[in-house]
């Protein structure tokens, strides 16, 4: 553990070059967003283009940081770049600065290329609809918010990218507010995500508390030397701010219905990069959850059990949005158990991170490209046989299909793999359980995406009569073929020669041993995936599929009810909460509001009665007047004696 | 000897008292107001005398001023209840109530 105090990120230089602009990858965004937005009506002709452009730039501004990064030793390879002082009160200081590490410019690279892929792509998808401008708005602001997320150097800037993010995917989810299962579900996930943000909160407050300053420097620097509960303490609630952001268990209930958005939007945010901030930021807080082995237990039994209920949720869903949303739950797990394994996982959280942002962005377009043309349609079961029909999108979704699975030699073989082998070479008994839910999770892998495969592009057809599926243009497809390509190469390009390893070791440290390719554990992970595939076979492409769903048992009906995670969420906090109002209301009516009217009613009732002794009669006044002044005089005697 | 006007003055004013209390009509009743106020007259003089100061008789002026002026309201809001209402029984005079 001590070797981390010598940690490079506590020695970052200040930024030369094509670095020291680095700001500008968050401006060419965030301008985009403001002038989309306080443009209006009259941007509509070319806010499309200039949202893409903006995106583009921002991509640009990426590439030349990166070419700078690989031209510096590694161990010089942080850089700070100082904007300004934020807020400095007392002792309390945040400056935002820009931390560019090979960590953040990992990011900085997928979230601007696949983001600007997508950002075209929407041009195409989006076309018909006539507030097109205000979604690129949207986009270029959630670009803007996830690069200042990742590209924080303290916390508190962190938070505030955190927030962005959300804000950004609240719009985006409820951008067809007209229909109230939107609105709704953009609701739930705002509200979902608060819980986690809280988590966040707290453990940035306990930080300041402990190391007087949020600074990751400084927190990583001293992160030692406080108290171990301490440390735990602020483990757990990073962990509950990234279970809340990456919809992870007990906070995922929002992903699923998140799918009401736009399917661009389902791909850049809750596929490709908002959703795996949780990821970077247990990644990005490693020192701590170094020091607390609890804390890094819980994140991978977080990320174990996700990874299961994702897909298992995944297996049952007829809508094919929600398939994919229950694997990327799925696969987020994965990253998860990956990051909480410590040194040996981290490349591999990461390197998986990145290679799903391409093959699950690709998926979820692919899946939008089939939508285009089967009338908005998601119900898979009225699909069936496009292959013939969309050769281009069937091409690039079975290449992000084969990624996703694990076919050997395609992204997610390199990255899943290597998850995989990492939980089992973590050892012991838990090792070997997190190994074995791994390895059962890429098996089901295999099984719900050769079924929305199968379902989608393969069998009979089962199209509504007014359905006549198409191809869809260029501005969709060349997205597609490019986000194929990165399926293919990503794993490979990164993990062979331990690549992405070396590139990242200034940032996570040095792994202790060297990735091995070919373990007993890859042939079984094969195995699996065959059998997988065999079952979805057997189910999905030997036999019709029925154009109703059947009534199905208890699992299936479990997983279509997302296995029971609204009901939970109602029954444990939904319910007592509005029982609780109840109860607080009916005390504020009967016990507050009551011991106030009923004081007011007693002195009214009483001065009431009491009037009745002003009768008009001046001898009944001369005679309390008698009375009273002989009880004056009888009392001024008696204490005179 | 001062004890026997002191009794006069008690039988006086409970006299006085009693008046008031019973009699309807607002001139007895006025009365017997100012036979109390003679009737304490006579035991602050009783008093001044038994003490041998002068503080007593003093007291004894201004109550008799007070009590001119009193007769001098009194009888003029008498006078004019009895105008309107031909009446001067104090019950009849009832208006003023809750």
């Amino acid at each position: 553990m001590t070797n981390l105090l010598a940690d490079p990120q506590l020695h970052a230089q200040a930024a030369q070059g094509a670095q020291s602009g680095a700001w500008l990858l968050i401006a060419f965004p965030l301008a985009g967003a403001a002038i989309l937005l306080l443009g209006g009506r009259r941007t509509d002709k070319w806010g499309h283009l200039l949202g893409v452009a903006m995106s583009l730039a921002s991509f640009v501004v990426g590439v030349a940081a990166f070419v700078q990064m690989l031209g510096q030793p590694g161990e010089g390879r942080t850089r700070l770049v100082h904007l300004y002082q934020w807020v400095s009160v007392g002792s309390f200081k945040a400056d935002v600065n820009l931390l560019i590490d090979p960590l953040s410019i990992s990011f900085v690279l997928l979230i601007t290329g696949v983001g600007s892929l997508i950002h075209i792509y929407s041009i195409g998808y989006m076309a018909e609809d006539p507030e097109r401008r205000r979604f690129f708005a949207y986009l270029n602001l959630f670009i803007a918010s996830m690069l200042l997320l990742v590209l924080a150097d303290n916390y508190l800037t962190l938070y505030v990218g955190w927030e962005g993010v959300g804000l950004a995917s609240y719009l985006l989810i409820g951008f067809w507010q007209h229909k109230p299962s939107a609105a709704t579900a953009a609701k739930k996930a705002f509200i979902v995500n608060r819980v986690g943000d809280f988590g966040l909160s707290v453990a940035i407050m306990l930080m300041f508390l402990t190391f007087g300053s949020i600074n990751f420097q400084d927190v990583f620097g001293h992160a030692s030397g406080a108290s171990h509960g301490t440390i735990t303490a602020i483990g757990l609630l990073l962990l509950l701010g990234a279970c809340g952001k990456s919809a992870q268990l007990p906070l995922q209930s929002w992903l699923l219905d998140a799918m009401e958005g736009p399917t661009p939007v389902s791909a850049l945010i809750h596929a490709a990069t908002m959703v795996t901030a949780g990821v970077y930021l247990v990644v990005r807080s490693h020192v701590i959850f170094e020091l607390s082995r609890e804390a890094r237990l819980l994140v991978m039994i977080v990320g174990a059990a996700t990874l299961i209920f994702g897909a298992i949720i995944g297996c049952a869903k007829d809508d094919i949005k929600k398939a994919l949303a229950g694997s990327t739950m799925s696969q987020i797990g994965y990253m998860m158990l990956a990051a909480g394994i410590g040194k040996a996982g981290y490349v591999f959280a990461i390197a998986h991170l990145i290679a799903h942002g391409f093959f699950k962005a690709g998926l979820f377009l692919g899946a939008g490209s089939v939508m285009h043309g089967m009338n908005d349609d998601v119900d898979m079961r009225k699909y069936g046989a496009l292959r013939k029909f969309m050769p281009t999108t069937f091409a690039t979704f079975g290449l992000g299909y084969l990624a996703i699975i694990g076919f050997p030699g395609l992204s997610g073989w390199w990255t899943k793999d290597g998850i995989i082998d990492a939980a089992f070479e973590k050892g012991g008994t838990s090792g070997q359980i997190l190994g074995w839910t791994a390895l059962i999770g890429a098996g089901i892998t295999a099984y719900y995406m050769s079924r929305v495969m199968f379902m989608t592009f393969f069998g009979e057809k089962r199209w509504d009569d007014d359905v006549h599926p198409h191809e869809s243009p260029k501005i969709m497809t060349i997205p597609l073929i490019l986000l194929a390509l990165g399926s293919i190469a990503m794993g490979a390009f990164l993990i062979a020669g331990d690549r992405f390893a070396n590139f990242l070791a200034p940032v996570v440290g040095e792994p202790e041993a060297a990735h091995k390719l070919i373990t007993p554990y890859t042939l079984l992970v094969f195995a699996l995936m065959v059998v997988g595939i065999g079952l979805a076979y057997l189910q999905y492409l030997r036999r019709p599929v029925p154009r109703t769903a059947p009534a199905g048992r208890f699992p299936v009906v479990a997983a279509r009810k997302d296995l029971y995670g609204d009901a939970l969420n109602e029954s444990l906090f939904m319910r007592p909460g509005q029982w609780l109002t109840r109860l607080t209301v009916y005390f504020d009516g009967r016990g507050v509001d009551g011991v106030v009217n009923g004081v007011a009613a007693f002195v009214g009732g009483t001065s009431g009665r009491l009037r009745r002794v002003q009768t008009g009669f001046v001898r009944s006044y001369a005679l309390s007047m008698f009375f009273g002044a002989a009880l004056v005089i009888g009392a001024l005697l008696l204490v005179r004696i | 000897m001062t004890g026997h006007y002191l009794a006069l003055s008690a039988i006086l004013f409970t006299i006085g008292a009693v008046g008031v209390l019973i009699r309807r009509n607002a001139i007895v009743i006025f009365m017997c107001v100012e036979l109390m106020l003679n009737a304490t007259n006579l035991a602050f003089v009783s008093f001044s005398r038994m003490h041998g100061t002068l503080d007593g008789q003093i007291i004894a002026f201004f109550v008799m001023v007070v009590a001119a002026a009193e007769v001098v309201v009194g009888l003029a809001i008498i006078m004019a209840i009895f105008r309107s209402r031909k009446s001067s029984s104090v019950d009849d005079a009832n208006l003023l109530k809750y």
